[in-house]
């Protein structure tokens, strides 16, 4: 628990923000972060879900890709992940995958396209992958285009269906956005830019500020009775019951988009052209069907069953494997996503999953487990 | 008498009976508790070994017997209600009695004075 003294370990600029909020700082992704606060994983869980939570997520990392033009920047980003990022309107912002030769998920991230600035894309990627994502990207883009990371600006997530009405609060000209739209804004007097999109299947915004700026934006916001802070505990397991992917659990470079059930996230003009890595891999799992299924497990009982647990049919045949797993607040029980073999995908079908030598049985569940609340 | 374990374990042995639990420390550092597997009564524990499994919202967590010993009650209580694992940690929140083996030592383990001191330096 002395994590937060190590000196290899890094810190966001809210840190003494967390450590006054009685946050339990834990190393995670090479930063110093909240895990929980006072309250604890299950009241920040349900907070979340009926008011709205804050998030410093500022571990991530946030770039700019910049060249001549949208149709150049694009393009080139368009030979490191499969979706369609010509056509993305300026004020929108999409989901993607770097995609490995074999077709395999190096990492996800967000694309947007900022108003008025053509030629520049922003890029969010995972804090466990960003020094690799970004190496990544300088070894394949052309000379034309500039990666620069954004190493002095924080990253807020306001999250829940009380976060439009306390973005509001602030003076937030967000009302009228709709989920996957990026605007900037200046938000209690600052200059941020936000997206309505976040990673807890509820409403909310990702707000990109400066990092002189964050702890008077993140106290603006927790001035708001409706707004309280929450660690990455809730955020696991509000992402959990949301159905999506951490990267390192349910993706990874062994993965593909299809398996993964991304395929929405591959449009269908890259489908048709290909032009990405893996291409040949992906195109032939959509014609051909993936040898394993991403899905939602529902299990009996109150046990959970984690990362690791062998999923098997009820008579006793392994056909997968837990990637992610833990109880699930909302849901009200022990929820998991996993690996099975594609006979066995099915909703509703009878599995069990093994925990420490015992079978509980489980049934496959659609994602998310919680119906998502965006604004569409 | 009252015993503690640098694992954070709580051992309370009273006319031939151990009753062990997880300190307050402990279900603090966890967190939410959401489920508890306990032992069957009958089943012999072996010092340092399994007593119980704690899951946590965030993981699961051993909790390990500080004695050689059979299982006389394992406390039902914590199937429907794990949370008071959380409220109650050193008293309701028990998790199983213990018939110590013969010529069980219990002197390798820390009293409370020694237990807060232990704590205090984590």
């Amino acid at each position: 628990m002395s994590a937060s003294h190590d000196t290899t370990v890094l810190e966001t600029p809210l840190h003494a923000a967390h450590v006054a909020l009685g946050g339990r700082m834990v190393p995670f992704a090479g930063y110093a972060m909240p895990v929980q606060y006072p309250t604890g994983i299950i009241a920040e869980h349900q907070w979340t879900r009926a008011h709205a939570g804050l998030f410093d997520v500022s571990h991530m990392g946030q770039g700019f890709l910049v060249g001549p033009d949208h149709a150049t920047v694009a393009a080139a980003l368009e030979t490191l992940v499969p979706a369609d990022v010509l056509g993305l309107a300026p004020g929108r912002q999409r989901y993607s995958q770097f995609l490995s030769e074999t077709g395999g998920i190096l990492d996800d991230l967000m694309v947007s396209r900022p108003v008025g600035a053509d030629g520049t894309l922003f890029l969010v990627v995972n804090a466990s992958n960003k020094a690799a994502d970004w190496a990544h990207l300088r070894a394949h883009l052309p000379a034309s285009i500039a990666l620069s990371t954004l190493d002095d600006r924080a990253l807020l997530a306001l999250q829940g269906p009380e976060a439009e009405a306390v973005m509001v609060g602030l003076g937030g000209n967000v009302a009228d956005m709709v989920f996957m739209e990026t605007r900037s804004i200046t938000l209690a007097g600052l200059a941020v830019d936000v997206s309505r999109s976040g990673y807890t299947g509820e409403d909310g915004f990702e707000i990109s500020v400066a990092a002189n700026d964050a702890a008077r934006l993140w106290g603006a916001i927790l001035a708001d009775e409706r707004a309280k802070p929450i660690g990455l505990g809730a955020r696991d397991s509000l992402r959990l019951e949301g159905g999506l992917c951490l990267h390192g659990h349910d993706i990874d470079p062994s993965s593909s988009p299809v398996e993964a059930g991304l395929l929405w996230s591959i449009q269908k003009r890259r489908r048709l052209d290909g032009g990405f890595p893996g291409a040949d891999r992906i195109r032939r799992e959509i014609a051909e069907g993936p040898s394993r299924l991403r899905v939602g497990l529902r299990l009996d009982g109150r046990q959970p069953a984690r990362d690791g647990a062998e999923i098997a049919t009820p008579d006793g045949t392994i056909v997968g494997r837990v990637t992610s797993g833990g109880f699930g607040p909302t849901v009200d029980g022990p929820v998991a996503m996993g690996w099975v073999d594609p006979a066995h995908a099915a909703p509703g079908t009878e599995l069990a999953v093994l925990v420490r030598g015992r079978a509980l049985p489980a049934r496959v569940t659609a994602l998310p487990f919680v119906p998502a609340r965006f604004r569409r | 008498m009252k015993y503690f374990t640098k694992d954070h374990e709580w051992l309370v042995v009273d006319a031939g009976v151990a009753t062990l639990g997880i300190t307050a420390y402990a279900q603090e550092q966890l967190g939410d508790i959401v489920f508890v597997e306990l032992p069957d009564p009958g089943k012999a524990l072996a010092k340092g070994g399994e007593a119980a499994v704690v899951e946590s919202v965030k993981a699961a967590s051993e909790v390990f017997s500080p004695i050689d010993g059979e299982v006389i009650e394992a406390n039902r209580r914590l199937t429907d209600d794990p949370g008071l694992v959380n409220l109650e940690p050193e008293t309701d929140g028990w998790f199983v009695k213990i018939r110590p083996a013969d010529g069980t030592d219990f002197s390798d383990l820390m009293d409370e004075e020694g237990y807060r001191a232990f704590v205090a330096t984590l």
